[in-house]
Order: structure tokens, then C-alpha cells, then sequence
């Protein structure tokens, strides 16, 4: 299948007058057409930083693209000029951001906010013909057309996001973030909004990156999952192959040890020791060597290359060999 | 079975509205033995953190008891109150707003200390503050570090050994690890259980988290705008569930056993509704997707098997035969 994005070795760092945060060192991330893709990482990996990069929204002045490339689509995104941006934000790509308590305006109708998309994307359509399709979206997320008067206070969490969602598709969108887009929601809501999203996304056969720190959400609804680490992939591949638990990285070994999960019952779980390595002081070998349990020497003078594990299957660990079982 | 030591009888927590009382909590009955842990859950907004707040008085109950050891605690005053309430305390959910940020982690640890009198003098004080942090994971350096300093999971165990200062035999955990990292939160989690148990630690458990809830309790409660819908041991109710809420609770939940990926989901419709003057009836059953005629009427706890209780016409008759 041919990719839609193609991250390759991105560098972003944040400048700040004391130091500079390395938050993405060398990030390297392909999405397929069509494809659900998961990001999983702990605060502070780079996961919303990567979303920036591919919209441009990374705060100015502050922030910097030290080296790489994002394609999306055969254009290159980078060297876009702001019109270019402004034809790609939204319409081809657009974001579904973590809290749906602030991303709204609490000023403006909540209808209003989702015509807005369309009077800047398909400024050929008459106003009737906007009204129908911010009618048709509404119903599509679940939320009576009848509300589109109302404001953003008078709806719940839950259709809150649901708002959130019909705003990020109504102009049809090849490529969907969606940062964190159920953790501030109960599970019984969680359940309805990720059913939404991918039924959803089936309709448009769009693709759609999914971040999140939950390893189950990912499971029950990804293709393929990529597990990121102080700013860079570490291992990357089907679901199947990921979660078959049979050769991982011992950071992704670490995350599956210490969930609790409803399916097993261990006395008690195993905490990956120690914190995420400084963003501000990288060490020069492989960056999940000081909490990791199998780390020799060569782990520290040299940062581990990509080994192909499996077809498809990628593992960013010295131990690995391609092919073979490893570890 | 090891002796009581929280016990609720009917407990209601109403908060006066301009359209009329929200029923917070809503005549709710549980017990709590010593070094045991009562896991809570429930969707936001069903009462639980109330629940909690009322027991510890943080909310002074509408009506209904709550007995320490067996002695109603509702009316105490004065220094009889004060005993009582040394030895319940309560971790809060947001270890980023609960810790004051102008006071550093060795001020923080000595507060409740120092409020309560309970050293006799400074060196005592001291030394209670240096093994309070030593037992919750915090080494001296963190003596003056100020909790801006610290991540989550640090902070996390700051407000942890000032619920353990005191030396208390209850705690309230409300949602003390859904901000963490995962890793973190195992931490945290592992922490908790060495304390249970070399404390002999009684704590009600407040979560969303259905996976952590089982991983730590003992005896679970569900719980649905303010009322209890399922009250059992854990295992039961993991294994035997009999209310229609709680297996949509349960079946929302994401697991990372990909044999689970394609099961049959219980999807809920619509959300919780409005719990100001809500009518008698059971209160789940707008979307309860087995709801009748006879929901309507006022559900009552029953129980179905030993310790397990379900307030559910439908289970109570299925069980019954």
C-alpha cells in the first residue's frame, strides 16, 4: 500500500534561555492509506510535537526543525508557503485535540464553529448548502441538528468531543490526528467516540494516527501501532506482531508489564525503574539504556540502529537481529 | 473476617440547587474491615468523590451514619473529632493543585503534623517528617525542592506521605493514580499495597479504572448517580457481574488481549442524566437496553449470592430462580 505521510528523521527542538529540549531526535514514521496508526508513549515522548510538525503549528520563535523531511501525499510539508498550509490545514489533514473542555470557542455557537471549516475550505458552496452539511455532520456524530445554536457550556464532556469531531471531518479530510482523544472521558463515553471514529472513518477512508498512553485502546483499534521514546520510534509494526509479545523492546516489554490488566492477575505489577531520559541532556547511546534491564556496554557508546524483526516489524535495540528471535 | 472499621448506614449527601437537590450520594450502606480495600467506581458525576468526602466529613452528610469502630462520628466535636480524624485521610486525585506551591516538600510533609500537635517536641517532629518520607520513597534531597520541581509521580508521593503523617488506619484514595504515566502509576500502586500491608491499611479506592480497581481491591462497589447498583467481592464481580451497567462497564473497558479484539461490545446510548430530583425507579434504566415497565419502581439491594449485592429487579429475580 502506498504511504499517505512519510515522517523521515525528524529533529525539533525547543530553545528556551537556559537550554534547548531535544523533543525529536531522528523520528521516523510512515502512514499507510486507509491505515489506523497508533502512537504510544509516555508524557514528554514528543507524540503531540510530531502533530505540530506535520500541521506546522509548532509555536514560533521557540521552536526549531533541526533536519528531516515530512511528505504528505508526494508534497513535501516543510517548504509549504502559508497559502499551501492553509489548503492542506483542515482540509487534507486536520487535528482532533486531547481536551475538549478548551479547544472550542465559548463565544461562538457550536454549529457556527463547524461552518466556519467549510466557509474556509469550500468557499464555493452556497450558505444553504453549508447548513446541510453542518446538518448532516451533526447527525453523523451522534447530536441533534437542533443544537447547533447552542454553546459549547451547555454540552457535556462527551458531546463536546463529539462537536470537536464533526469539525475535524466536515471537510472530509485524507488524514486524521487525534491526540488523546478519548483520556479525558468515562469509558462508557470512550466506548461511543472511538466506535464514532471508526465507523467514521471507514465512511471517508480516511487514515488517522491515534495517540495515546493506552495500550488497550490501541489494541482494539489500530492497524498498526508505532511505540515512541524520547523523541524517536523504537518499534514499530502490525498489531499482531506487537502485541504477540514475542519480540519487543524491552521499553515495550516494560509498558506491558506495568498495566494491570483485567485479563491476568499479578500480585504485583513491574514499574520500568527509573525516569525518561533529560530532553535537555541526551545521553549519546541508546536513550533507554540507563532504565533498561538488558543494557551492555555497546549500548552506550553507540545509539541502536533500526532491525527489521519481522516483515513489517521493526525494533530499534542493539540485541535484535533481523530476522531471528533475539534477546 | 477482620474486624469493621468504616461502616456507612444510609448515607446521603443532597446539594441544594435552584431547580432542587442534586442527589449526590444517595442512601448508600458499606463496610470496610481493617487492611482491606473497597475499589469504587463509576462514570464522573455518580457521587463517588462525594462519597468519599462525606465519610471523612469533608462534607457533612445530609443524613445517615457513618460509624468508626463501630461509634457514630457524624456529631463529634472538639477534640473527639480531632482523634477521629487523625486517622482518616485522603489522597486527592490532582497531585498538580492539591499540594500548596509555595511550600517546599519537607513543609508540606510537616503540616499536618504540626497541626495536630502530635510531636511532643522538635527533634520528634523531625523525625517523624524524615521517615514519613523514607517510607513513601523520597529521599532527604527533596527536603526544600518545591513541588513545581518534581513530575507527577513525585508529587504524587508527597501527598501520599502527608495522608500518612498521622499515622492514620483509613485512607480515601480519590483517583490517585489517573494522572500518572503508566509506569508511574505502577509504581505508585505497588507503593500503596506495601503500605497496606505493612501498615495494615484500610482504603477506599476511588477510580474509573476498572483494570487498576481489580488489581487492588478487595471488594468492589458500582456505583450510578449517586446510588449503588453492584456491591461484591472482586472476583465476583469480575467473573459473575450481574447488573446490566456494570457489563457495559466492564465490556467498554480496552484490554491488550487482542483473542478479546472482536468480542460483542454493550455500547451504551446517551449519557448519565440529570440527578437533580431524579425520579424513584432505577435510575440506569433510560439506558439500560433490558429496561421495563417494572423499572420504574424503586430498586432495592438484594442478594443474590454471598456478598453480593444488586440492586436490579430483573438479576434479583434470575438469581432467585
Amino acid at each position: 500500500m502506498e504511504n499517505l505521510l512519510e515522517i523521515k528523521d525528524l529533529y525539533v527542538n525547543y530553545e528556551t534561555d537556559e537550554s534547548v529540549v531535544h523533543a525529536l531526535n531522528g523520528f521516523t514514521l510512515n502512514v499507510k492509506k486507509g491505515e489506523t496508526l497508533g502512537l504510544v508513549g509516555e508524557t514528554g515522548a514528543g507524540k503531540t510535537t510530531m502533530c505540530l510538525s506535520v500541521l506546522r503549528l509548532l509555536p514560533e520563535g521557540v521552536s526549531k526543525v533541526e533536519g528531516g523531511s515530512i511528505q504528505y501525499d508526494g508534497k513535501d510539508v516543510l517548504s509549504m508557503n502559508k497559502s499551501e498550509l492553509r489548503q492542506m490545514r483542515g482540509a487534507q489533514i486536520s487535528m482532533i485535540f486531547q481536551d475538549p473542555m478548551t479547544s472550542l470557542n465559548p463565544v461562538m455557537r457550536v454549529g457556527d464553529q463547524i461552518k466556519e471549516v467549510l466557509s474556509l475550505h469550500n468557499p464555493e458552496l452556497s450558505d444553504k448548502q453549508k447548513d446541510e452539511r453542518v446538518d448532516d455532520i451533526l447527525k453523523l456524530v451522534g447530536i441533534s441538528p437542533d443544537r447547533k445554536d447552542q454553546f459549547p457550556h451547555q454540552f457535556s464532556g462527551g458531546m463536546k468531543q463529539r462537536v470537536v469531531i464533526a469539525m475535524a471531518l466536515v471537510a472530509e479530510p485524507q488524514l486524521l490526528l487525534a491526540d488523546e482523544p478519548t483520556t479525558a472521558l468515562d469509558v462508557t463515553i470512550q466506548a461511543q467516540i472511538l466506535a464514532l471514529m471508526k465507523q467514521l472513518k471507514e465512511k471517508f477512508d480516511s487514515s488517522m494516527i491515534l495517540i495515546t498512553h493506552d495500550l488497550g485502546i490501541v489494541a482494539e483499534f489500530c492497524d498498526s501501532v508505532a511505540i515512541v521514546y524520547a523523541g524517536e520510534v523504537i518499534e514499530t509494526g502490525s498489531i499482531e506482531q506487537v502485541f504477540e509479545r514475542t519480540k519487543n523492546h524491552p521499553y515495550t516489554e516494560g509498558l506491558f508489564n506495568c498495566i494491570p490488566d483485567l485479563t491476568s492477575h499479578a500480585a504485583r505489577l513491574t514499574p520500568i525503574p527509573g525516569y525518561m531520559a533529560d530532553p535537555t541532556n541526551l545521553p549519546t547511546g541508546c536513550k533507554f539504556a540507563d532504565r533498561c534491564g538488558r543494557c551492555i556496554d555497546k549500548c552506550r557508546q553507540a545509539a541502536p540502529e533500526m532491525v527489521e524483526v519481522d516483515p513489517g516489524h521493526f525494533v530499534k535495540c542493539n540485541q535484535m537481529e533481523k530476522g531471528g528471535s533475539g534477546l | 473476617m477482620s474486624e469493621v472499621l468504616i461502616e456507612t448506614r444510609n448515607l446521603k449527601k443532597y446539594f441544594p440547587h435552584k431547580l432542587g437537590q442534586v442527589h449526590a450520594v444517595d442512601d448508600v450502606s458499606l463496610r470496610i474491615c481493617a487492611g482491606q480495600t473497597l475499589g469504587v467506581v463509576g462514570e464522573s458525576g455518580c457521587g463517588k468523590s462525594t462519597l468519599g468526602r462525606a465519610i471523612i466529613r469533608l462534607h457533612q452528610p445530609t443524613s445517615g451514619e457513618v460509624l468508626y469502630k463501630g461509634e457514630n462520628i457524624l456529631n463529634l466535636k472538639g477534640r473527639d473529632w480531632r482523634r477521629v480524624q487523625t486517622q482518616m485521610q485522603m489522597i486527592f486525585q490532582d497531585p498538580y493543585s492539591s499540594l500548596n506551591p509555595r511550600m517546599s516538600v519537607k513543609q508540606l510533609i510537616t503540616e499536618p503534623l504540626r497541626v495536630n500537635h502530635v510531636a511532643a517536641n522538635k527533634a520528634e517532629l523531625e523525625e517523624r517528617v524524615r521517615s514519613t518520607m523514607e517510607l513513601c520513597g523520597l529521599p532527604d534531597r527533596y527536603d526544600n525542592v518545591y513541588p513545581h520541581e518534581m513530575d507527577g509521580g513525585r508529587r504524587q508521593r508527597v501527598g501520599l506521605a502527608r495522608a500518612l503523617a498521622l499515622n492514620p488506619e483509613f485512607i480515601v484514595c480519590d483517583e490517585p493514580v489517573s494522572a500518572l504515566d503508566v509506569s508511574i502509576q505502577a509504581q505508585i500502586l505497588n507503593l500503596l499495597m506495601d503500605l497496606q500491608e505493612s501498615r495494615n491499611l484500610s482504603y477506599m479506592f476511588i477510580t474509573h479504572d476498572l483494570c487498576v480497581v481489580r488489581h487492588i481491591s478487595h471488594q468492589i462497589m458500582v456505583m450510578y448517580m449517586g446510588q449503588v447498583v453492584e456491591y461484591a467481592p472482586t472476583d465476583e464481580i469480575f467473573e459473575n457481574h450481574a447488573h446490566p451497567y456494570t457489563a457495559a462497564l466492564l465490556s467498554a473497558i480496552p484490554t491488550t488481549d487482542l483473542s478479546r479484539r472482536n468480542r460483542e461490545r454493550v455500547v451504551l446510548k446517551g449519557e448519565v442524566s440529570n440527578p437533580i430530583n431524579p425520579k424513584p425507579g432505577c435510575r440506569f434504566a433510560p439506558r439500560c437496553p433490558y429496561a421495563s415497565e417494572k423499572c420504574n419502581e424503586p430498586q432495592n439491594l438484594t442478594e443474590i449470592a454471598p456478598n453480593h449485592f444488586v440492586a436490579c429487579h430483573e438479576c434479583a429475580k434470575q438469581a432467585g430462580g
